[in-house]
This record gives C-alpha cells, structure tokens and sequence, in this order.
C-alpha cells in the first residue's frame, strides 16, 4: 500500500495509487482494472473493434460477462424473444467463446443483474478496481471497492489492455450520522443526498459515504446507496470495508480461501481512509431526521420527503432549477405545490440493480403479507439474479408476492429501463424502487416515482403514494 | 478517429437542462450489435410523436435548424447512462460538438472518444447564445480547437478549457487505444508485482 509520505490518505487514494501503473507527464493515469464485468448491450461494438484489429482480450481470467438488459424476464426460450435482443444475447455468447470469458448465461445456473451477480460470487472485493459499460457500476463501491461505469470505447480498452486512462477524480465525503427510523431505509438515505446536493453535485468526484448510519447497514443496503452515486453526478462511490464486508464476502466462490483469506482480511483492513485524511468537499446528513424519500420530477434529484409537497416556482432562485421544476411537472402531470401522498399510481416495480436483493425482497414481502395489490395496480417483482430468486423461493417470499396480486418474474432488469418487453405504458405512473426518473425510462411518456421497496409495497397495496410508516 | 479541429457551423437551441442519455437515445434504441442507425433513436421521444412522424414542434424538426452541427444545451448535459450510443446518435445524425454549461462526467469522456467536440461555457454565454440562435437561425458560429476559443461572426469570443491531453487527441484524431498498447511492458510488470 502506498503510504504517501505518511501523509493522510482517503480510501479512494488508497486504491488509486494502488493501481497506477504508468503516469506520463502531460498525460492521464494509467490505470488496472482488476476485474471487468460485461453484459450484451455494451460490449457487442468493443469485441468487434477487438477483431476488426486482430487482438485478443488480456485477461480474460479477469472478464466477466452476464445478460440482463435487452432480455426478457418472462420466459427464458431464446426462440420466441424478440429478435434484436436474441441478436445480443447470441451475439455475447459468441464472443466470450471466442475470446475465451466466462459467461454467466441465461440458460445456467447463475445469471442475472451484472451488479448483483458480481458481489454475490464474490468477484467484487475491496481495493478492487471495477469497470463495466453500465454507469451503476458504483455499486461495487460498497464494498470499498473504486468501481465506476466505462462506454464502449473504454469496454475495448480494458479488454485489449486491461487498462484505462484516468484523470484523477476529487474526493467527497458524504457523513451520514445517527440511526435511521422505522420505514426509513438506505434507498432513503441517498435519494435524501441527491435532492440535497442535486443530480449533478457530484460531477468530478468519487463519494465516500461515512459515519455511524452508514457503519450500522448491511452489504444489499450498502449497494443501494453506492448503486445511485451515479445519479448524484458523482463517477463512483465507496464505502470502507468493515466486519460486515468481510462475513458477507467469507465463503463465496471467488472470494480468497484459507490463507489467503487471512492475508485479504488483513490487506482490506488497511484500506479505511486514514485519521485525518482531507476530502476535496464534504456533505453532513442527520439520519435521525430523514423520512420516506419520493421522486416528483425527472431527474433522481427532484424529490422530497413523503409528507412533503412537491416545490413551487418560488421556492427555487436559480432559473436553471424553475425551468427544469416547470418541465419536469409539465411531464409528469403533477402540480407545484402538490402533496406527494394521495397521488395515485397505476404500476408498482420492484426490483433493479439498486433494490432486487434478497434484503429488499424479504422487506417488501413482509409488508405485503396478508394485504392485497389495490385493484387496476399493475405490480411486478423482478429478483436481481436467479440466487435471489432461487432463496427468495426457499423463504417462500415468491408465494406471498404471488398471494398478494403481484407478477413473480425471472432475474433482469426489466421495467428498469424499458429496452425489454416490461414497458410502462405513456401517461401511466410507476411506483418504482429503480433508480432513474428520466422521462421515457421505464417506457415511452411512463412516469416513474422513485421509492424504496418498503414503499414501493405500500403504494401497491394502496393504489396511490403513502406514507408507509402508518402501515408498520 | 476523426480528428477535430476547428469547425465553423450553425447551431440549434436544445433549451434544457439534465438532458440524460435515455432523452438522447431511449433504451429500446440501444439493441443493435453495430453503431450504425443509432442517429435514428436521436432524441426519439422529442423528434417523433406517438404515430412515429416527425413533432413540428421539436427544435431539431424546424427548417431553420437543418445542417446545423452544433447543439446548444443546458447544464449537464449526457445525465445518466454510459451509453456510449448517446454519442454515436449524435454524431450521426451529424453533430460535431455540443455547447453546455456543464456536461456529465461519462458522455462527456465518451464524446472525446469519438471526435464530438464537447463545449463548457457559462450559463450566461449559452443563454446569450440560445437567444442569438433563435433569432438568427442562420448565424455561424466558429469553434477553434487549438485556440480554444468559440467566436460568433460580430467577432464575440468566448475561450474554454480542455484537458491539454485530449486536445492533443483529439487533433491528431488518436484514440487511447495505441497509446494504452504502447504501455504493454509497463502493465506486463504491474501485473507480475501485484499478482
């Protein structure tokens, strides 16, 4: 570990330098990326640069490509999908036999959403550089590890050389202290620093989320709050390993065994930013006081507290802000000044990289037992991979879900972002625990409400936003 | 890579801020394993209405916009997804740079990647330019690459910063690719001392 004169170090800087292995003047870093993860609609154009000038992936020991965009989540025979996404789907197949990476396919054992697939084999450890072609690679981060979404340009890079070249991104830290109340969950947390600091906050940076809140969540809910970095402009962001790092990471297939454990164990304990170590900027949240977070606008930083009401014109000064305010209400169909509970939904989404873990499952189906989908609510679960499918089953969670009116589906991203056959229909209102509000995402003039599962669950049962605290 | 020089264009005034990637190309563009066609998904949901005929209404629809290679936006613009189709649309629909106040981090490398030329002036001078475009469709704005600098035809000149390496880059038209291959026996020896 390089120890920097002794200087005080963040954990980003840590794994930075760690992986620098050229630095020319005048130029940008020249940085290893220790694993690289692929799925079918990134990748296509950088294996096809790879063959149009004859060279071969590097590592392909340190490639790992899976399907979850364009599929279906529905019904795996390849033969009655649409055609363009069975082209990507074959597409992938083909290269990674060719090139000799493994492929987590739709038709074995493990699959799913890259970002949820990766941890959960252990191939994400901390002081890890991770790329892939997908901007919510930062969910990685929660795991300490410097993870951060590449184009396809890049996608080619890394497969040619294993590197990239970087400029050196500035550091955030983003304290969360204090403990988070009943119904008030990680999904909460970030959608709190994104209203706070706005969709662009971050841009330049890498977040560290820190403080006691932070300390106190699981690995699933960790993600969650590293997964949206994106969506607060930020490049990446991370979260120190800790004991709760380790026995999630302990056991699972590519994580290192034996001695090597110890060894990890002990190299990851060094990585936590150092007393005193300086961020470029920093952000203070108060978790006691945070409350169910909801989206009213098109971007993940127009939202608000549950019992709040959506801004008005006057409440904004940059005219920037009024105009998307004005836009954004004009797209959704939603008033300023408007209460966001009451507001009738046509469509509940669980599931995405950001909440489609067991955790998220195990909460929303907690909350929906025994309660019924309101009728004309459409309501989908979609399991982030099939582990969590095949454990959510074993617990039984896909029978209550079932019991309750919603839709029980095969790992993808699905309505997520709408280049699959879950589409929201124009004008509908979605309840969703996904991660982006942008107009047309979850289908074209669909408008999504971004939430946490929990109140994902509650606006199902309820047909309309609630405050799912009344309902614990 | 087409190199990028200098260019001297007309340009259109996207009056938006935070337009992401799924504005500049929705998802269910994003299915092909090739990068031609994608300037047909560009901003699918503004350009076309639901009956797939292009929206008169939509700035990049009006007559007096055709041609144009510059596009005017509000801050960040590229929001969103990695897509580097975002960049790819733009281009082939014949894009060659875009003026913002700010651009997101992502599209922003993925357009130095493919000779799109990405603009950062102050919120002032883009709302000078958006009011300048509208009444002047016609008005041809010069883009200097190796001066850095942006000059309307009464001589105005507005300069903007570019890191010195991707200028260099992008005007020799060099992708990182050759340069990142040239570095072999410096990432042979990075992988035999970190294992």
């Amino acid at each position: 570990m390089t120890t920097n004169n002794g200087q005080p170090q963040t954990l980003f800087e840590k794994v930075w330098n760690a992986h620098v292995v050229a630095q020319d003047a005048g130029a940008p870093a020249v940085l290893y990326v220790d694993a690289h993860l692929v799925h079918e609609v990134t990748s296509p154009q950088a294996f096809a640069m790879l063959r149009e000038r004859g060279l071969p992936v590097r590592r392909p020991d340190r490639t790992f490509a899976t399907m979850d965009h364009a599929i279906p989540t529905r019904n795996v025979d390849i033969t009655l999908w649409p055609s363009d996404a069975a082209t990507q789907v074959r597409t992938l197949r083909e290269n990674c036999q060719d090139f000799g990476v493994t492929l987590f396919d739709i038709d074995g054992p493990v699959q799913g959403i890259v970002h949820v697939v990766g941890p959960e084999l252990g191939i994400t450890q901390p002081g890890m550089t991770i790329v892939c072609g997908d901007s919510h690679t930062s969910t990685h981060g929660a795991f300490g590890a410097l993870a951060f979404g590449i184009g396809t340009s890049e996608v080619g890079h890394v497969l040619a050389t294993q590197c990239l070249l970087q400029s050196k991104p500035k550091t955030f830290a983003i304290e969360v202290e204090g403990e988070l109340g009943p119904g008030v969950t990680a999904k909460d947390i970030i959608l709190a620093v994104i209203a706070r600091n706005g969709a662009a906050g971050g841009a330049g940076h890498v977040f560290e989320y820190r403080g006691s809140a932070i300390r106190s969540l699981s690995m699933a809910n960790r993600m969650t709050i590293c997964n949206m970095s994106i969506e607060g402009g930020a490049r990446a962001g991370m979260i120190a390993p800790d004991e709760t790092t380790f026995a999630y990471l302990k056991g699972r297939p590519h994580a290192p065994q034996g001695a090597a454990w110890e060894r990890a164990v002990a190299q990851w304990r060094t990585l936590a930013s150092d007393e005193g170590a300086l961020f470029d900027r920093t952000l203070t949240l108060d978790a006691n006081r945070l409350q169910p977070m909801v989206t009213y606008g098109t971007n993940p930083g127009q939202g608000v507290a549950v019992t709040d009401r959506i801004p008005t014109v006057d409440d904004l000064e940059d005219p920037a802000e009024r105009r998307s305010l004005l836009s954004a209400l004009e797209y959704m169909g939603l008033r300023q000044g408007q209460p966001m509970q009451g507001q009738p939904v046509d469509i509940v989404f669980i599931g995405s990289c950001t909440n489609s873990r067991i955790e998220d499952l195990r909460a929303a189906a907690a909350l929906v037992q025994g309660r019924r989908v309101a009728a004309d609510v459409w309501a989908l679960v979609v399991p982030g991979s099939k582990a969590v499918k095949a454990q959510a089953e074993a617990e039984g969670l896909d029978r209550i879900f079932r019991e309750a009116g919603f839709e029980w589906r095969g790992a993808g991203c699905s309505m997520c972002l709408a280049m699959n056959d879950d589409k929201a229909g124009a004008g509908k209102y979605v309840a969703s625990t996904s991660n982006r509000n942008f107009q047309g995402r979850q289908g074209p003039g669909a408008r999504s409400l971004l939430m946490s599962p929990l109140m994902a669950a509650a606006a199902a049962v309820h047909g309309r936003v609630v405050d799912v605290r009344e309902m614990l | 890579m087409q190199p990028f020089t200098s260019l001297t264009a007309t340009a259109v005034p996207l009056r938006a801020e935070n337009v992401d990637t799924d504005q500049i190309i929705p998802a269910r563009y994003l299915t092909a394993v090739t990068k031609a066609g994608m300037g047909d998904g560009l901003f699918a949901a503004w350009r076309y209405g639901p009956d797939g005929a292009a929206n008169p209404e939509f700035v990049l629809n009006q007559p007096q916009h055709a041609g144009a290679q510059i596009l005017v936006a509000g801050r960040n613009f590229g929001s969103g997804s990695s897509r580097e189709h975002a960049v790819w649309a733009l281009t082939e629909y014949g894009f060659r740079a875009v003026i913002a106040p700010a651009f997101a981090d992502i599209f922003y490398n993925n357009s130095l990647k493919n000779g799109l030329l990405p603009v950062a002036l102050p919120e002032e001078q883009v709302a000078m330019l958006w009011d300048l475009v509208e009444e002047q469709p016609d008005t041809r704005i010069a883009i200097d690459l190796a001066a850095q600098t942006v000059t309307l035809s009464d001589g105005q000149q507005a300069a903007f910063a570019i890191d010195p390496y991707r200028k260099s880059c992008l005007l020799h038209g060099l992708d990182d690719l050759g340069y990142l291959l040239s570095k072999a026996p410096e990432i042979a020896a990075y992988e035999q001392h970190a294992g």
